[in-house]
């Protein structure tokens, strides 16, 4: 099997990519080195620039990244910190202390004022190194408890083709259906509309991009669903 | 290998009993993502043989205890539905069973990057439907397919295939007969890509010359069967 | 299902390096070379009330096998041939890392290989071990208990179990009306061997194989081949066991080196009863 000399492409689990290449800190999950020449270890998109290898998985996890926008579920509070579920194998930790502000007092501050387990929220990784559990911190701007509207559920590996070249797919879908949409990097989804049916909209939408992620068309498609939801629900 | 003589004979002219050349593979059908809620599935059918595998993870271990702080645990049970043989097999854990759980899952501890994802469990389970010879090498050919579908690194793809001897004959891709009837039974299993063995057991004699034959055999068998899994996977990304 | 083991000491890396770059140089930690097996010393009838037994130590390693031979029912299928169950049990004593209970998965691949192995090469004639046809057979039963684990269990195994039933005689017997068996006397009859199988477990380490594997170059190794040959060379069961790979065009290296060396405990047994008979 001959090495790919393109610049991008697609690779298969075991087709060598290139050989003498830098990668992507950020790919390093997705790949593998034997000598010289990069594998990929993922059925994944490829692309080389400046001698850079950036590799695209398909499929797979989502494994946390410092930085990263993500929409936890909290499934348990454990003496000083919430544990949260973000669609991962590793459970974030939400210390009671950012959700506060301050440091925490077990004595004075009932948590469940703040965060009870079943809430969803919107959060920014802040550290990760897979030797410990990721933190979470919810005290930035458009950070913290969900109230309100409807959380959907994809595919990490489909994140990507939510939001689109330069956020195309993403504005399309918020501009045709007005709506307020945060795309978590975990797959996780949080959408707020003028009404519920757009909501339901968006869903159908976003699940349909979901589906058929890699066939050709997919803009065209959602505009269609979203026009035909809209105007079959009379909201036109 | 029952020792028994088969009533009709399993080599002639050039032709098995089921009317293949020695060299030639069972019909095979192979699907991926045909489970909703595993993260990775494939179902692999060769012959009348017919496995259906699935792949979850990596994810949290489901014990604090099951963990290893440098890679991740790999959890693979091979498992044979009561009505997948002749006779009712109970569906409890059969010693051939737990064998062949841990030399597969020996297998995929060679493919699977494990050190990427420390503190975690992936895994992966193969259910045999139908078992008509090959089920091991079905099962995973299947698992393979599985993790790939699941996005869940590894080396390369494995494929599996055995090899037997019938009549004194050696022959490619064996079915429950001349398994049952023939002198010998090897699967085989390698990372094909980088053509590495992954799995390699021997049911039965061989005279020492045959050995290298019967790899020989094996690999041209594993070429036919990774092309066919590379293809399967790509077809999913036709758009891409 | 079979669960990647994690309770299983570090291996520190420089013991790694070192057991490697020894090898590499031809040369192994207990000094042996990269072919050659640890002492073999066979012990028969080392447990007095077995029809049959014996103690291998291979190195460090210690296995003691007896045999029992019972009337019983044959399989339906195999109405005129007697019966071979083959069993083993790493002891607890054994090792700080084997715990009691059941076999686990390990000491089932142990022996369903040893099984395999003289069941497919028919080492025992098992249709001279009719006692009424389609009724009664003598069932053998091998137990094979690891006793001290310095590696290469397979081998060790493989050759206690089959010195154990070259050690065996049938226990003298009568058939009365009511189509009973009776056990009348001690065993004298002994069980018909046709065959004797030895295994070679080869283990790959790099570019590198080692034959005998201590239990110190297992825990570093990529992977083990168990070869099975039986006395006339056939070669009659293969295992790749452990996790790691092979590589392709080098196991038939390794097949090379394993047929060339099954002489060694194939010549150990023969020694162990000329000295006995």
């Amino acid at each position: 099997m001959s090495v790919a000399s393109e610049r991008r492409g697609f690779a298969l689990p075991g087709d060598p990519i290139a050989s003498n290449v830098n990668v992507d800190p950020r790919s390093y999950l997705y790949v593998y080195k034997i000598d010289d020449t990069i594998y990929a270890a993922v059925p994944c998109m490829y692309e080389i620039v400046d001698n850079t290898l950036k590799v695209i998985p398909l499929e797979g996890v989502y494994v946390p990244r410092p930085g990263d926008i993500v929409i936890g579920l909290v499934i348990n509070f454990v003496i000083t910190h919430w544990q949260v579920d973000i669609n991962s194998p590793y459970i974030g930790i939400l210390h009671a202390s950012n959700v506060l502000g301050r440091p925490y007092n077990p004595a004075k501050d009932e948590l469940r004022e703040y965060l009870e387990i079943g809430d969803y929220i919107v959060a920014r990784i802040d550290s990760f190194d897979r030797t410990r559990d990721p933190v979470l911190d919810i005290r930035g701007k458009d950070l913290g408890r969900i109230t309100e509207g409807k959380i959907i559920e994809i595919k990490p590996s489909r994140v990507p083709k939510v939001i689109g070249k330069k956020k195309s797919m993403l504005n399309i879908i918020k501009n045709d259906t007005n709506c307020d949409i945060v795309v978590g990097a975990n797959g996780r989804i949080w959408v707020k509309c003028p009404n519920k049916d757009l909501e339901d909209i968006v869903a159908l939408a976003i699940k349909l991009i979901e589906r058929e992620a890699f066939l050709p068309g997919l803009t065209e498609k959602v505009r269609t669903l979203i026009a035909n939801e809209k105007h079959e629900r009379g909201l036109l | 290998m029952s020792g028994k003589k088969a009533p009709f004979p399993l080599f002639k002219d050039g032709k098995r009993h089921d009317g293949r050349g020695p060299m030639d593979l069972r019909p095979i059908e192979m699907e991926v993502g045909i489970l909703h809620n595993a993260d990775g599935s494939a179902r692999v059918k060769m012959g009348r043989t017919e496995v259906i595998a699935a792949a979850y993870g990596p994810r949290e271990p489901p014990m604090k205890a099951m963990v290893l702080p440098d890679r991740a645990v790999i959890r693979f049970r091979y498992h044979m539905a009561p009505y997948s043989t002749d006779d009712r097999k109970s569906p409890a854990p059969s010693r051939r069973e737990i064998e062949l759980s841990k030399v597969i899952r020996e297998a995929l501890e060679a493919t699977i990057l494990t050190h990427l994802f420390p503190r975690t469990v992936i895994d992966v389970f193969a259910e045999v439907i139908q078992a008509d010879g090959g089920t091991r090498t079905a099962a995973i050919t299947a698992a393979s397919l599985a993790l790939a579908d699941a996005g869940i690194p590894m080396r390369g793809l494995i494929a599996g295939v055995a090899v037997g001897k019938v009549d004194g004959q050696l022959v490619l891709d064996i079915d429950q007969v001349e398994d049952e009837y023939g002198e010998a039974d090897m699967p085989v299993a390698a990372i094909v890509g980088l053509k590495k063995i992954v799995l390699l057991q021997l049911n039965g004699v061989l005279k020492p010359e045959e050995f290298p034959k019967a790899l020989s055999m094996a690999w041209e068998g594993l070429k036919k069967i990774y092309e066919m899994e590379r293809k399967v996977l790509g077809s999913k990304y036709k758009g891409v | 299902m079979s669960i990647t083991p994690f309770n299983i000491p570090i291996v520190p890396k420089l013991k790694k390096e070192t057991i490697y770059s020894l090898a590499k140089r031809g040369s192994r930690i207990d000094k042996r070379k990269l072919d050659q097996f640890r002492e073999i010393k066979i012990t028969l009838g080392a447990a007095g009330k077995a029809h049959g037994s014996a103690l291998v130590e291979l190195g460090h390693t210690k296995v003691l096998a007896g045999v029992k031979i019972e009337p019983g029912k044959p399989f339906p299928d195999t109405p005129d041939q007697g019966v071979l169950n083959v069993s083993a049990e790493f002891l607890p004593i054994a090792s700080s890392e084997f715990e009691p209970g059941p076999p686990d998965e390990n000491a089932i691949e142990v022996a369903r290989v040893v099984d395999r192995a003289l069941r497919e090469s028919q080492a025992i004639d098992l249709e001279k071990l009719v006692i009424i046809p389609g009724d009664k057979v003598w069932v053998v039963w091998v137990d094979i208990n690891v006793l001290d684990h310095d590696g290469n269990l397979f081998d060790a195994s493989m050759l206690a179990a089959m010195a154990a039933l070259m050690d065996a005689k049938i226990p003298q017997h009568e058939v009365l009306e009511d189509g009973s068996v009776k056990i009348i006397g001690p065993p004298v009859e002994p069980l018909p061997v046709r065959k004797k199988v030895v295994s070679v477990t080869i283990g790959a380490l790099g570019n590198v194989f080692l034959v005998d594997p201590s239990l110190e170059e297992e825990a570093v190794l990529d992977a083990r081949i168990v070869f099975s040959f039986d006395n006339e060379g056939n070669l009659v069961g293969l295992q790749k066991s452990g996790p790691g790979w092979v590589d392709w065009d080098r196991s038939l290296i390794a097949f090379n080196i394993a047929k060339n060396k099954y002489v060694e405990p194939l010549r150990a047994l023969e020694e162990a009863f000329k000295v006995h008979s």
